[in-house]
């Protein structure tokens, strides 16, 4: 659920798509956008306090064989919400694998690909200090 | 006698469509997309979703568009916009010591684990300008490949730790308690810390920028050091209670400040380093910074520090004026009709011009005989 709160919409729905015979599903929760209160820590180990919030969309559905998903992605994305609880009921049915093959690992594998790009390019930014003269050596 | 007067509606209807075109331009000229903005304006949209208290840099980027770059007035659309959000809950705090560090660097510690990453600064920059940005036509953006290092796996720790570890510092007092919560309740004082560090991180940069600036400039000083400024993304996670477990429910970009300040001790407090803390949405650097010199200076009073009475001190007076959408919207009502108040205090004048008058030639009359 995670890694699908993270997702853009269109990339969840391609992978969705790679997938054949998507059930259908009733909307226990149709797809709604809220707020979410962000908290950080004072002095970043400390007592919590209020940052800021941030737009999620949440959604919540039941498959015909009675699984419930549930769906929190980031932003505003109605039809990201949905797709995301769809996946959640589907993990919890008889064709897990196939969906962790098609959906999750595909996009688990975009997204560490994005944060390595990101991760390398800062290592490059690294600053390595050479002494230049020290004083015990004149 | 209070006058009721109508009217204007087409003269107001008439000036936004105006404004509209406005908005747009010269037609000959591109129009910009929402996604272009986010993208390559990328810290006017910080700035709008650090002070609009909302983190969606589509939403942002919209705003900006809509406000025709008035930074102000698209943070006020945004904070508009906020109130409108039914809220689903709060998130744990973040954990900024596992962010995934664009940017990390001390200025107190030269060789600190994990290294001092510049990542995509300004910092030493020539501020020459860049004509090749305005050669129009080409993409500049292709540019020369980035170069890339080999991330390592090695945490970065916070080095305010350090100094935690040997008693040079004050330590954070750790806890989970509710905190309290501006956009709920009123602003009452005294203000704790949480509350005040939930106003800095909303309020107006360059209003921080200016208090923190008459904080080194001598006006209660603490001589700052910035233990630590890093940049980067962390995971927010939020208890669902459908599912009676935490799961991450995205990711945020943010800017941490931790400023490590000199302190001589007080009545209550032994010497040694006290703290100053900033955390603000997006790569906001400069407002982090700010925002930590101003949470130290407003500690006055829980290190029983003497209050020497300067301006970045007060905390009635920094965290009443720092919201920039609060200080516009009463700015700005000024210049709405006030023909009636007017009309009242010119009669006022007229009156006291009268009587002045007339106490004056009374006067002379006087003198004469």
């Amino acid at each position: 659920m995670s890694l699908l709160a993270k997702t853009p919409g269109d990339a969840l729905e391609a992978c969705l798509a790679g997938l054949d015979d998507v059930p259908g599903a009733q909307l226990l929760r149709a797809p709604e956008i809220g707020g979410v209160m962000v908290r950080g820590r004072m002095g970043g180990t400390g007592q919590p306090f209020n940052l800021g919030e941030m737009t999620v969309t949440r959604c919540s559905l039941r498959l015909a064989g009675g699984q419930v998903g549930h769906g929190y992605v980031q932003g505003r994305d109605k039809r990201a919400a949905r797709c995301a609880a769809l996946v959640d009921a589907l993990m919890q049915t008889d064709r897990a694998a196939e969906v962790r093959a098609a959906v999750l690992e595909p996009l688990a594998a975009e997204l560490s690909a994005r944060s390595h790009a990101r991760a390398a390019r800062a290592a490059a930014t690294k600053v390595e200090f050479f002494t230049m003269v020290r004083g015990e050596d004149i | 006698m209070y006058v009721a007067v109508k009217g204007g509606e087409r003269a107001i209807e008439n000036a936004h469509a105006w404004l509209a075109e406005e908005r747009r331009g010269d037609l000959a000229v591109a129009e910009l997309s929402v996604a272009q903005i986010r993208e390559q304006l990328r810290l006017a949209v910080n700035r709008v979703m650090a002070e609009g208290s909302l983190y969606d840099p589509d939403l942002a980027a919209l705003a900006i568009k809509q406000a025709r770059g008035d930074l102000i007035e698209a943070i006020f659309l945004v904070r508009a916009y906020r109130t409108t959000l039914p809220r689903f809950g709060a998130s744990r705090p973040v954990e900024t010591g596992d962010m995934a560090c664009d940017r990390r660097i001390s200025a107190t510690f030269k060789d600190a684990p994990g290294g001092q990453v510049l990542g995509p600064t300004f910092d030493y920059t020539h501020r020459l300008m860049d004509f090749a940005l305005a050669a129009e036509g080409e993409d500049a953006g292709a540019g020369p490949e980035v170069p890339r290092g080999v991330p390592t796996e090695e945490p970065v720790p916070h080095i305010t730790e350090f100094l935690n570890r040997d008693g040079m510092i004050e330590r954070e007092p750790d806890g989970n308690d509710e905190p309290p919560d501006l956009t709920r309740a009123p602003l009452e004082f005294p203000a704790d810390r949480p509350l005040r560090l939930q106003n800095l991180t909303r309020g107006d940069e360059g209003f921080l920028l200016g208090l923190a600036y008459s904080t080194q400039r001598g006006y209660a000083r603490s001589h700052a050091f910035v233990g630590e400024l890093r940049v980067g993304t962390v995971a927010v996670e939020m208890d669902i209670p459908e599912l009676g477990f935490a799961i991450e429910i995205g990711e945020v970009d943010l800017t941490e400040c931790e400023t490590v300040n000199q302190f001589k001790g007080s009545k209550t407090e032994p010497p040694q380093f006290t703290r100053g803390y900033g955390l603000v949405f997006g790569m906001s650097e400069r407002k982090a910074i700010a925002m930590a010199l101003v949470d130290r200076a407003l500690r006055t009073r829980e290190l029983g520090e003497d209050n020497l009475g300067a301006p970045a001190q007060d905390e009635e007076f920094v965290l009443a004026h720092s919201d920039n959408v609060q200080a516009t919207g009463f700015l700005e009502h000024i210049k709405l009709p006030h023909y009636v108040d007017f009309q009242s205090e010119l009669e006022l004048v007229r009156r006291l011009r009268r009587e002045a008058a007339l106490a004056a030639s009374a006067q002379q009359a006087e003198a004469v005989e």
